[in-house]
């Protein structure tokens, strides 16, 4: 993955960017010995690696502010770093860069059941933030597979979404405010606890902008009260066709399941070798599930699994206790490091229209074969977001290269198929050569007059998102303006 | 006549003065802005409908009427509502499509599926210079590259001229009742309102009406029956509350017991806000809220600038924003339709406007002066 020649100019001035770092910041939050900043060398695409120059730990929105203000008068390049849990390499630093972590600040700020809302600082784990609620019986509805770990700050970077959104939406869906500090320190509030914006939608562009627009230090966050129970229903089928149609008869039937997930033959193994969740070992298998009261679960598991029938399942287990409902999620839910013990993996994002799905996973299925890597498939069935897991050797030259290659051509696939790169994890440096494979110049060139309203310089985050030959007359610019 | 993209394209890139984009003419909002008329209304028609994938796809000037009815064959629906200003502002023709995602017109759903702007999964679009542009897409997770879909959503056309709009639609519903709580005042209708939106039985709309909670459920049958006897035990001592399966939520949706006044404002501010805001207008004044009392309609009889003033002064103090929907010419020229926003933020939102479209073309004026 091709990354911008560091800027020498901007590592010459290492000591005095570290010493202005320090005149606004506790001794023990700015990193510069490299045995330390080492630590932050990458995310959890860990295909790719380069230490920063400088990695700082602010515990306040102000102190947020001084960084930026100084980094942006030195001409620093910034990468901000939630908890280093993107799958795209969104916070993979450059050998220039000020790494900045929000990981300090994770407190609950203000908790609102009246008006059903959070403000927390952005370092909080997503789970904390349901943490911090459900003793009240409430929770943050998106919920990604990395909730323990993840931040909310990156999960507005990379608008995640979860297991659960095809009932509850995104993170752009849950988020009604956010303190935003710009690149030269300004902070600006945007919208709160009410709903929806007076203007235009800054917001919306904000959450999944990758942490390019802004740093997102306190954020308000949407909260309900829990379901009163949820239980699922797995089931298994003899094709992936047959398993997709099923999908499409729940959905038009008018029951709308909190989740909807598939998995492959390959990942039922994985998974059943792993989590021992007594999965049929069948081609294509699907777990729904609903919410409600017990009367109502069973009344929608009733009708889900009629619609089920006529399709000749080759396996039906409907949950009928929380055990059941555990065993039942613990495959899926393990399905990654079910993998990671197997194999070395890469997790595609690519999302596609559900009826697409028997066509695309044929595809995927010839293409593994052409390659010669084996492709599971684990995913959001009722949305259509795909995870294709690739298996590769990364001891074995040129495997990951191939895997590369191959996981390019499946992502072209579900554009081709009227989908998208990314749907949940983001484009980070990852997808960011395809972008002109989704989108015209025109279409591109109107994201970046975002980019240049907020951050005129091209400091933040710069080498994301856009191709770098994209993106380089505006970084470069930058470059000769120092 | 516009009937293609690119006609809409050629038009605004040889347009020399300013433009009033406008899809049915439904909806007299805003400051008045001059300029030749960009009528989008003749780029109609649903290009793609995907029932099993809940998605559909339709031209910007296409009437809700037709989606609706579209949709109502394969039993869907927009969630989110769309409210309707016709008969409040005295307009006729059809509300477009583009006219609501462009306005982020949702109504009382939108408490608990979410706003227009939550709805819209890509966007076509003309910017002031005339290129066409697309964002997002047709699929329900899409996080490839900014998300412009939320910023043209809500833009009132000062940032392109929309041309096509990809929704995410939802099942309809087998059932639906309310549940009717009079005799509350403000503050005592947002408390119980508060109560049952705490609560886990998805009520899909909350409002105060006639001095009335309107609480409502839907789903299946046998689901609404058991949630509105629990939900009656959550509102224990709330007052009196019946149950009424044809309860209108148009009236709510559209604030139609304000449709006779002179002046009407849409605020929306934090729910426990609503009663504050209520509770600070002048004489003369009726409202509705509607978002559990995070909005609230306002009606006026007459025109009066010091009250408008004084009710954006309020919000702003509050954290929220006070929009005039309706209200004389004169009026919506002399003053901020919109909320004036906090410094910073109205330096961005300018700055996207000058670089969406440079001339300063579209509608310009209509949000801010």
């Amino acid at each position: 993955m091709e990354m911008p020649v560091p800027d020498s100019a901007v590592l010459s001035r290492k000591a005095r960017v570290v010493e202005r770092l320090r005149s606004v910041l506790p001794r023990d939050a700015v990193i510069d010995d490299p045995s330390e900043t080492r630590a932050y060398e990458c995310d959890a695409l860990t295909a790719y690696r380069c230490p920063p120059m400088v990695a700082v730990l602010p515990a306040t929105t102000a102190e947020v502010s001084d960084v930026l203000r100084i980094c942006h008068q030195e001409g620093v390049p910034v990468v901000p770093r939630g908890s280093g849990t993107s799958l795209a390499g969104g916070a993979l630093p450059t050998a220039d860069c000020v790494i900045l972590g929000v990981a300090r600040m994770n407190d609950v700020l203000e908790t609102d059941y009246d008006n059903r809302f959070v403000r927390v600082q952005t370092g909080r784990t997503n789970l904390s933030v349901t943490g911090a609620v459900e003793s009240d019986g409430f929770f943050y509805a998106p919920d990604p597979s990395s909730q323990l770990a993840c931040a909310i700050a990156g999960n507005i970077a990379m608008n995640s979404g979860g297991a659960h959104c095809l009932k509850y939406g995104v993170t752009t869906n849950n988020l009604m405010g956010v303190t935003l500090v710009q690149m030269d320190g300004t902070v600006v509030e945007i919208g709160g606890a009410h709903l929806d914006s007076g203007g235009l939608d800054l917001l919306g562009v904000i959450c999944g902008s990758e942490g390019q627009l802004g740093v997102v230090t306190e954020a308000t966050l949407r909260i309900l009260h829990k379901p009163e129970g949820a239980r699922p229903v797995l089931m298994g089928f003899d094709s992936a066709e047959i398993a997709g149609a099923c999908v499409a008869d729940i959905i038009k039937a008018g029951v709308l399941p909190v989740a909807i997930e598939f998995m492959d033959k390959m990942l039922i193994e994985v998974c059943e070798d792993f989590a021992k969740a007594d999965y049929p070992l069948c081609e294509a298998l699907l777990i729904v599930e609903v919410e409600g009261s017990d009367a109502e679960i069973d009344a929608q598991l009733a009708l889900i699994t009629e619609i089920a029938k006529r399709h000749d399942p080759v396996a039906l287990r409907e949950s009928a206790s929380a055990e059941e409902s555990a065993r039942i999620w613990a495959g899926r839910k393990a399905a990654f490091s079910a993998i990671g013990r197997v194999n070395d993996y890469m997790c595609l994002d690519g999302t596609i229209p559900v009826s697409e799905l028997p066509y695309v996973l044929r595809r995927i299925g010839e293409m593994s074969k052409e390659y010669g890597l084996a492709v599971g498939n684990v995913f959001h069935a009722g949305d259509g977001n795909m995870h294709p897991l690739i298996c590769y050797d990364a001891n074995k030259p040129g495997d990951l290269e191939l895997c590369e290659v191959f996981g390019a051509e499946v992502l072209k696939l579900c554009v081709d198929v009227g989908g998208c790169l990314t749907g949940e994890h983001g484009v980070g440096i990852e997808k960011r050569d395809l972008m002109t494979y989704q989108y015209a110049a025109a279409d591109l060139e109107a994201q970046m007059a975002v980019k240049d309203v907020f951050d005129a310089k091209w400091l933040l985050n710069p080498a994301k998102v856009f191709p770098l030959a994209v993106s380089e007359p505006r970084r470069a610019v930058q470059m000769a303006a120092e | 006549m516009l009937k293609t993209e690119d006609d809409i394209a050629g038009y605004v890139a040889d347009a020399t003065g300013p433009l009033v984009v406008r899809g049915g003419g439904t909806r007299a909002v805003g400051r008045p802005s001059q300029g030749d008329l960009l009528d989008v209304s003749n780029l109609s028609g649903v290009t793609l409908y995907e029932p099993g994938a809940l998605t559909i796809v339709a031209k910007a000037g296409t009437p809700v009427s037709e989606i609706e009815k579209t949709l109502a064959v394969e039993n869907q629906r927009l969630a989110f509502e769309p409210y309707d200003l016709r008969e409040m502002l005295g307009t006729a023709g059809e509300t477009t499509i583009g006219g609501v995602i462009t306005t982020n017109a949702s109504g009382p759903r939108r408490i608990q599926g979410g706003a227009a702007r939550d709805f819209a999964l890509g966007v076509r679009f003309v910017d002031g210079a005339g290129n066409v542009i697309k964002n997002g897409g047709r699929v329900m997770k899409n996080v490839t590259g900014y998300d412009l879909v939320k910023l043209m959503a809500g833009s009132w056309g000062t940032l392109g001229v929309m041309t096509e709009v990809s929704l995410k639609v939802l099942p309809g519903v087998e059932d639906v009742t309310t549940l009717v709580i009079d005799g509350l005042d403000p503050a005592q209708a947002v408390g119980a309102m508060s109560r049952a939106l705490a609560s886990p039985y998805e009520v899909s709309g909350a409002a105060w009406i006639d001095g009335a909670v309107w609480l409502r459920l839907e789903g299946f049958t046998a689901s609404i029956a058991y949630r509105a006897d629990a939900l009656k035990t959550v509102l224990t001592g709330a007052g009196n509350i019946s149950l009424e399966p044809n309860a209108d939520w148009s009236r709510v949706r559209d604030a139609q017991p304000l449709h006779g006044a002179d002046t009407v404002w849409r605020v929306s501010v934090k729910p426990s806000d609503g009663p504050a805001v209520i509770a600070a207008l002048p004489e003369g004044c009726d409202s509705l809220m509607d978002w559990g009392g995070g909005l609230v309609w306002i009606g006026q009889t007459g025109a009066d600038a010091a009250a408008h003033a004084a009710l954006q002064a309020h919000v702003a103090g509050l954290g929220g924003h006070a929009t005039l929907i309706k209200g004389p010419e004169a009026l919506r020229a002399a003053v901020p339709v919109f909320q004036p926003e906090q410094a910073g933020v109205a330096a961005l939102s300018a700055a996207l406007r000058a670089r969406f479209d440079p001339r300063g073309i579209l509608n310009p004026g209509l949000m801010a002066a």
